[in-house]
């Protein structure tokens, strides 16, 4: 499913040679008909996402602050200001620890819940519409109820209390507040990689397996030599999807840190949100927000780096 | 790995699932509980899993304090807009890229693709930008055009694409040799095929939707403008502090019916999800 497989979605359209004028103008209109059928998709991408992104790296070589309306071409100026700004190493670390710590823990969550609801069990589909379930909790109500959960004097704390447990104020400490956003987002949406997973899983031959247990081959060494390379294919798909939304984690920074305390989890894009719009600066907003595609486009090369080495069974 | 299980086995599969369900259950029960009980009970120690008293006068003060009702409007006219969009012109190009040969294709795929390495937050300077040299700031145009033609709508193209590719060429083919034109074979004969896959690209596109955040907090600045989300977290007091009861209410509102829909549905929504074209 890589772009470059493009040619096998050629149709084959019935151009019979003895009819070469009619097959002719057959192309040209499907020709056309194609322009017109991807004419309202490309000129919104060209529009919303290739002018706005050529936009952002011209307003990047300027300062400019909105509020003082001014707009001066500076060139590299704010990429100089980028490596010297001492928000960034922390805004950089906050962002790493975050995406590091909410892919791990979200990826062997799912893969586990995956495993799980894959076994012959009575109801088990009750357990896996329950798992899923937040996913289609509106994410700000989400939040709001983790918020509240998580104040120092709220039900999480309320209830290690009973068991004779001093919780900890959990969104006011930086450790505390960092493990509380990956913890929040990542009960959210491990749904949607669970049910991919279990969909990964389902399509494993069970032949397979029958032909291990004639072996004599331990459960856990057919999981590690069976079951994840099979799988490793959707395994690099959703975690390509899971690392690309890591970075763009907002709402939940907003509301429940407000990137706090102390810069503990200003990550990139809570940064850039800051600058941008709360500080009016508009030009480093824009060199900011190329760094943050630098990142994200990096990442995603790596990953298809990495699918050439570690991918195994690929059609 | 699916084998019969023993007795034993299963009781504790059950009991590991059960204690692994809290973290995903119990914020909405407490949500939904909270938003109900007086305010004086909302910390009590110890909490009270199931409410003491009940007290629903929160749910008259959401609308006192909002124009609530006015911003559900507001998030479900732009999501259904967005998601009705987003079907129709994710279809059409998806189904152009999968099924016609047109000079180009290729690279505009290729083109097309881009907008899923450029997430929006990427672009939402500009946008802002350019959406305010248009006097479209604070209003809902930005919500609107935004996901059904730029980079968010790049995922449900390339769902579409992936779907028309897996689907026998056949019928269209004789509908061809018949001499039906492109797009009456798309609309009668391909579309009506292509329902998992509309229906997956209609789920998370409506999510989608939904739960924008960034975007309203950019672009609206009014209440009677503001979507939910952003609704939701405007219930402070005088000192910014959140009402949480309210606040609660308010979320109660926002998630149950969707998760109502979701559950009636879930068949089509888990698997609709699950097998359409993410399949590595």
């Amino acid at each position: 499913m890589t772009a470059a497989s493009t040619d096998d979605a050629a149709p084959h359209g019935p151009g019979q040679p003895s009819r070469k004028r009619f097959a002719l103008s057959m192309r040209q209109r499907d020709a056309i008909a194609g322009y017109l059928f991807i004419a309202p998709q490309l000129i919104g991408i060209t529009l919303f996402v290739l002018v706005p992104l050529g936009l952002v790296f011209w307003y990047s070589l300027h300062e400019w602050n909105v509020l003082a309306n001014t707009f001066t071409f500076t060139g590299t100026a704010n990429y100089q200001y980028l490596l010297s700004d001492p928000a960034l190493p922390e805004t950089l670390m906050a962002t790493g620890i975050f995406s590091a710590g909410l892919v791990a823990f979200n990826m062997s969550l799912a893969l586990l819940l995956a495993v799980l609801l894959d076994q012959k069990l009575r109801g088990i589909t009750v357990f896996r519409t329950l798992f899923f379930s937040p996913v289609v909790v509106s994410l700000v109500a989400w939040t709001i109820v983790w918020g509240f959960l998580l104040q120092k004097n709220g039900g999480i704390n309320g209830m290690l209390q009973t068991v004779g447990i001093e919780g900890p104020n959990w969104l006011r400490t930086p450790t505390t507040a960092m493990i509380s956003v990956i913890v929040v987002q990542v009960f959210k949406n491990v749904g949607l990689n669970m049910v991919l997973f279990l969909a990964a899983l389902q399509g494993v031959p069970r032949e397979l397996y029958e032909a291990a247990r004639v072996d004599g081959i331990p459960v856990f060494k057919q999981f590690r030599r069976i079951t994840l390379p099979l799988i490793s294919p959707t395994m690099l798909l959703t975690m390509i999807i899971t690392i690309v939304g890591s970075l763009q984690v907002f709402a939940q920074i907003a509301i429940l840190t407000q990137g706090g305390p102390g810069m503990s989890t200003t990550v990139l894009v809570y940064y850039l949100y800051q600058q941008a719009f709360q500080f009016h600066y508009f030009g480093y907003g824009s060199t900011l927000s190329i760094l943050l595609f630098v990142i994200v486009a990096g990442l995603t090369f790596l990953q298809w780096q990495l699918r050439r080495r570690f991918v195994f069974y690929e059609n | 790995m699916r084998t019969e299980l023993s007795t034993g086995k299963k009781t504790a599969l059950y009991g590991l699932m059960c204690v692994l369900l809290i973290p995903f259950v119990f914020p909405t029960w407490w949500m939904v509980t909270s938003s109900v009980k007086p305010i004086s009970d909302i910390f009590a120690f110890p909490p009270d899993i199931i409410p003491r008293a009940f007290d629903f006068s929160t749910y008259s003060k959401v609308f006192e304090l909002q124009p609530f009702a006015r911003q559900y409007w507001n998030s479900g006219y732009i999501a259904a807009l967005v998601t009705l969009g987003t079907m129709t012109f994710s279809s059409m190009a998806g189904y152009a890229f999968a099924r016609i040969r047109f000079p180009g294709a290729n690279i505009i795929f290729m083109i097309v693709l881009l907008g899923l390495l450029i997430p929006a937050e990427v672009t939402i300077v500009p946008l802002f930008q350019m959406f305010n040299r248009l006097g479209m700031v604070n209003t809902h145009w930005p919500l609107i055009l935004v996901p059904i033609f730029g980079a968010p709508s790049v995922f449900a193209t390339f769902v579409m694409r992936q779907f028309f590719i897996a689907l026998p060429v056949e019928l269209e083919e004789a509908a061809r040799v018949d001499g039906l034109g492109r797009f009456t074979i798309y609309r009668k004969i391909a579309l009506p095929l292509a329902r998992p896959a509309l229906s997956a690209v209609a789920i998370f596109t409506f999510l989608h939707s939904w739960n924008l955040y960034l975007e309203p907090i950019v672009f609206i600045s009014t209440p009677e403008k503001f979507t939910l989300p952003q609704a939701l977290t405007q219930y402070t007091d005088a000192y910014g502090g959140a009402m949480w009861n309210i606040q609660l209410a308010a979320a109660t509102l926002t998630a149950l019916p969707v998760l109502i829909v979701f559950i009636v549905a879930q068949k089509q929504f888990v698997e609709g999800l699950a097998h359409t074209g993410l399949k590595g």
